[in-house]
């Protein structure tokens, strides 16, 4: 092999010039960072017929998984990096940079939008002092899934508003370990958004919250207490192996290839279990409202995924009309044109809950329902806004440790009340770090 | 048993334990080619299926959904800039390093190692602040600058220690003949050590090819390669088993390939204590 | 060939390169050098800086100097001695099962040709041109999953419960993937210094009736010594620093198992955007990093520069 060194330099030449050529452009680029779930490639498939609609703006997508985008939007955002035009964020978000001046605030939307349409108590998440500074993309509320088939070989009936006592007994009754039955299937991945949304809202049903009025962690209170043992006492008798792995996905895989009788989540796993493709129990599915307990005040919880527009992005117009298009009746028709009305973004807008949709999809009233009396609103109790999590900077930090102690009893590594000492000391601890309670 | 046998024997013996042992360490690689061909509830199904209906609509599903070549083209010019560029650095360097070495030279290498024990997640804000400044956020000039300064130090280090493996009196003959620095290298070094050269050019384009943490924070769309797209296939919510099969097939197909051909190029060049 | 031997006596040759060039050694260097400094200050000031100061991304502009106290809150952090305990036993364990399942594999390699000994090079290096992350997807989905893996499925086979890998062994799962992926590198580097050995010894001590372990304990290893050494070094540098695989698979849980000091520097503070205790975490690791280090150079760091 011998060397011919010129021709070694004239390409490592070219590959620098190369690596220095950039794009050519279009008139306006947008670039567009959002998550991986299936309606957000949707609207990434679908978006051509916004780019042939607008022939001056080009579209360039970021897609990340949930926690990378996060943690990629914060950094950029808080730095002024200027490398989105459109994020993709969750009421967490978007109250706490809609305060903080790092979000447009969305004015001066056309009319046709009809911002009316759209969900209060949605809206109400994604304002600050009534200031709207995301356009809702999707939202979810939580809801029992179960099977039919099941429950009627097993004598049993699901009530409309079961109790989580009732939803432990039938578990109890559906498990059959040997065949790779399991009576209930609820979230165990250590995670703000994954376990802790979910406990929190056991916790809620029990009467319990993340902090009194004077910011002091509860974890030692009866309610959690009652709450986490329950949890894992009942996930051990009645749940899957690997359950402190499991995630949304995780818990959807199971439940479609028919390893679950109960799974409790989230509401936008309706059209999933119900897609042939990809359940093999599509035909004998039920949907039923989030279980509740002492009280039904946060039993089911209220996220939502947003259209957000950075203060530093430079294509302000241009981002707004995407944001809008993406969120509007317009793009839910298309939706229900070229993937069926069961695939259009659920719980943003009264308009989507058509008599022809509620009849394809029957989980949307349940949906509806839920997201209707969900109420995220702080209280004289509440000293925050949230239900399943709490609108302050540092909740995410302390959520995911809570949620790895939580995750570690689960496996038997600790007690559940070993877990909640070690949740009201982390807990504690941050909160004396960041100041609480604040002046 | 004759000797002839029982070596005979020894040697299918041995050979059967190597096949299993190879077999158990490039299982997982198998396994993941084999679930990017199936749908996604065979790719979930217990027991796991070794036998199904093979289908290619994953790739169609990447090849519809993400612009798989612009990632690759990314990673292609990336990894090679960053490569050439590291070597036109480290080649000189460890020239020196290797025929003129003083007292200081063990220390500078081990300093050099050295830069290399902070953690990048420590110093992610000051480098994208840096990067911001300088506007090269999402930008492959920021990656290909990045990458050779992280490795530069091992880059020096194996070259160095191939120089080492190479009699003086070679080059001092070139000398005498009256090359000049410049032809005594290009001349007479390189061609000996291409071996060596070849294997660090290979672990180089590697490291480049696989990091995952700056391609993941300093780029977002223009400029991101290959681990970027694998990350955006990650945990969606929904089944995607398959799908994320067959986009790691394809992210790291490239440079698994590249490997296979050039190993024996690897396997030459990397003997220790033996020149030509 | 031993360069040391080669070194000046002064001749004619010698001292005619002398005066031809003045060793060049300094401006072929620098370049490497200067841009390596350039590299490790400005970062490394900045993060000093930051690690001085109270910088939370969510609340720009309370910047105020609060001396140590980044540092004593990482350092009192419940997950900081299981992170640095985590860290030391992942490097050692990998660095053990690389080199010692390196060599003996290496050894059965060049203990016989085989039919198909090249398609098992090729098999056997493949892992270490996989993505980390990639990796640690195949075996968290594909193999350690307790429902649908391989492993619970052979588990199955023989009528056991199947294990739950990542969360009741989370740091040994960790320390499978990555010596996986590091396997390769160390039986590459194994195997072609071991075709370096010579024949001729070998065939003269097994006819002086020295057994096959003997051959090998006395004559293969010592030869061994220098490559051994590089594997350990450059495995290290990377060791410490794994941090793809904990995100991907197990996020440091359950609780604290499998967090390292990279993962608790990304738990403890980009997750809360405290770059403060980023900076802190990061120069904390430095310090432990160099030590670890330092051990190791000292011992192993004569097989580095020298030759056998």
């Amino acid at each position: 092999m011998t060397i011919d060194y010129k021709r070694l330099l004239v390409a490592s030449g070219l590959c620098g010039a190369l690596a220095v050529s950039g794009y050519s452009h279009a008139d306006t680029t947008l670039t567009i960072a959002t998550v991986n779930n299936s309606d957000m490639i949707r609207m990434q498939r679908l978006a051509k017929t916004f780019e042939s609609e607008h022939p001056d703006i080009k579209l360039n997508w970021v897609v990340l998984e949930e926690n990378v985008l996060r943690q990629r939007l914060t950094t950029d955002i808080a730095t002024q990096g200027g490398q989105f035009d459109v994020l993709t964020i969750g009421m967490y978000e978007a109250s706490l940079w809609g305060a903080k001046g790092w979000l447009s605030p969305m004015k001066d939307l056309p009319a046709s939008y009809d911002i009316d349409d759209v969900f209060p108590s949605v809206r109400d998440g994604l304002s600050v002092k009534g200031q709207l500074y995301a356009l809702p993309f999707y939202a979810e509320s939580s809801m029992t899934y179960y099977r039919t088939d099941l429950f009627k070989a097993a004598g049993l009936e699901m009530p409309e508003k079961p109790t989580w006592t009732q939803i432990a007994e039938f578990a109890g009754k559906l498990t059959d370990k040997s065949k790779d039955q399991y009576g209930l299937c609820l979230r165990g991945k250590a995670g703000w958004g994954e376990n802790m949304a979910l406990i929190t809202t056991v916790a809620n049903s029990f009467g319990g919250s993340w902090f009194d009025s004077q910011w002091k962690p509860q974890f030692d209170s009866e309610a959690w207490k009652k709450a986490l043992n329950f949890y894992v006492d009942n996930m051990k008798k009645s749940g899957p192996p690997g359950a402190s792995s499991n995630g949304f996905n995780e818990n959807l895989a199971l439940f479609n290839s028919g390893k679950c009788a109960i799974w409790v989540d989230a509401s936008v796993a309706g059209s999933f279990t119900m897609d042939k493709t990809q359940s093999k129990v599509a035909d004998s599915v039920g949907f039923t409202f989030a279980p509740h307990e002492t009280t039904d005040k946060g039993s089911a919880w209220l996220y939502s995924w947003a259209l957000a527009i950075p203060a530093s992005s430079k294509n302000q117009q241009a981002a707004q009309q995407f944001s809008a298009w993406a969120t509007s009746k317009e793009y839910a028709a298309l939706v229900a044109k070229t993937d069926g009305v069961a695939n259009v973004p659920p719980g943003t807008r009264k308009s989507t809950y058509t008599d022809e949709y509620l009849k394809a999809a029957p989980f949307a009233h349940i949906t509806l329902e839920s997201l209707k009396v969900a109420d995220p609103k702080q209280t004289d109790a509440k000293p925050y806004v949230g239900i399943q999590l709490v609108t302050i900077p540092e909740f995410q930090a302390i959520g995911t440790e809570v949620g790895k102690a939580f995750a570690a009893a689960l496996t038997g590594q600790t007690t559940a009340d070993q877990a909640l000492v070690v949740a009201q000391t982390a807990t504690e601890r941050a909160m004396k770090r960041a100041g609480y309670p604040k002046q | 048993m004759t000797l002839q046998q029982s070596r005979r024997l020894q040697s299918l013996v041995l050979g059967c334990l190597a096949w299993a042992v190879a077999i158990l360490v490039f299982f997982p690689i198998f396994w993941m080619v084999l679930t990017s061909f199936k749908t996604e509830i065979d790719a979930f199904a217990t027991p796991p299926q070794f036998i199904f209906t093979p289908t290619l609509e994953n790739y169609l599903h990447i090849q519809e959904r993400s612009d798989y070549l612009h990632f690759a083209w990314n990673s292609v010019l990336i990894s090679f800039s960053a490569t050439a560029l590291c070597m036109l650095i480290a080649v000189p360097a460890a020239y020196s390093m290797a025929f003129y070495e003083t007292k200081r030279t063990k220390q500078t290498l081990l300093w050099m190692l050295s830069t290399k024990m902070l953690p990048p997640v420590g110093v992610l804000m000051p480098i994208y602040l840096l990067a911001k400044g300088a506007g090269l956020l999402d930008s492959r000039i920021a990656l290909i600058v990045i990458y050779t300064l992280i490795n530069l130090p091992i880059v020096v280090w194996m070259v160095y220690t191939y120089f080492k493996d190479i009699p003086r009196e070679i080059l001092e003959a070139a000398r005498l003949d009256g090359a000049t620095l410049g032809q005594e290298m290009l001349r007479v070094l390189l061609p000996i050590s291409k071996g060596g050269l070849a294997s660090t050019v290979l672990l180089s384009l590697i490291l480049c090819w696989n990091e995952a943490f700056w391609s993941l924070n300093l780029t977002s769309s223009g400029a991101a390669p290959l681990t970027a797209l694998i990350a955006s296939y990650s945990s969606p919510e929904g089944l995607f088993w398959a799908k994320l099969s067959a986009v790691s097939t394809l992210a790291c197909a490239p440079i698994l390939i590249f490997g296979w051909i050039s190993q024996k190029q690897l396997v030459r060049g990397l003997s220790f204590g033996a020149v030509k | 060939m031993n360069t040391t031997t080669a070194k000046p006596q002064p001749d004619a040759a010698e001292v005619t390169g002398k005066r031809r060039l003045s060793n060049p050694g300094w401006f072929l260097v620098t370049p490497s050098v200067a841009l390596l400094l350039l590299w490790m200050i400005v970062p490394l000031g900045m993060t000093v800086y930051f690690s001085l100061i109270r910088y939370n991304l969510l609340y720009p502009g309370e910047n105020e100097f609060v001396g140590l106290e980044n540092f004593s809150f990482f350092l009192t952090d419940a997950g900081f001695m299981p992170g640095a305990t985590n860290t030391l036993l992942l490097v050692g364990s990998v660095l053990l099962i690389s080199v010692v399942f390196g060599v003996l594999i290496a050894a059965l390699l060049e203990a016989s040709e085989f039919l198909g000994r090249g398609i098992v090079r090729v098999m056997l290096i493949s892992p270490f041109f996989i993505m980390p992350t990639v990796g640690a997807l195949i075996f968290k989905n594909l193999i350690f999953h307790p429902v649908s893996g391989i492993l619970a499925a052979v588990w199955k086979f023989f009528g056991a419960e199947p294990v739950d890998w990542l969360a009741h062994y989370p740091l040994f799962s960790i320390i499978v993937i990555v010596s996986w992926q590091w396997l390769p590198f160390a039986i590459l580097l194994l195997m072609t210094a071991m075709q370096s050995l010579d024949q001729e010894q070998k065939e003269a001590a097994r006819l002086d009736g020295a057994g096959a372990l003997a051959i090998f304990w006395h004559l293969t290893l010592p030869h061994l010594a220098r490559p051994i050494a590089v594997v350990v070094m450059i495995e290290t540098i990377f060791l410490l620093s794994v941090f793809a695989e904990i995100f991907t698979t197990t996020n440091g849980g359950p609780g604290f198992a499998s967090t390292n000091l990279a993962y608790l520097i990304y738990n403890q503070a980009l997750v809360q955007f405290d770059v403060g205790m980023a900076s802190a975490g990061g120069l904390i690791a430095v310090v432990i990093a160099n030590i670890a280090a330092i051990i190791l150079v000292r011992m192993i760091g004569k097989n580095l520069t020298d030759k056998n």
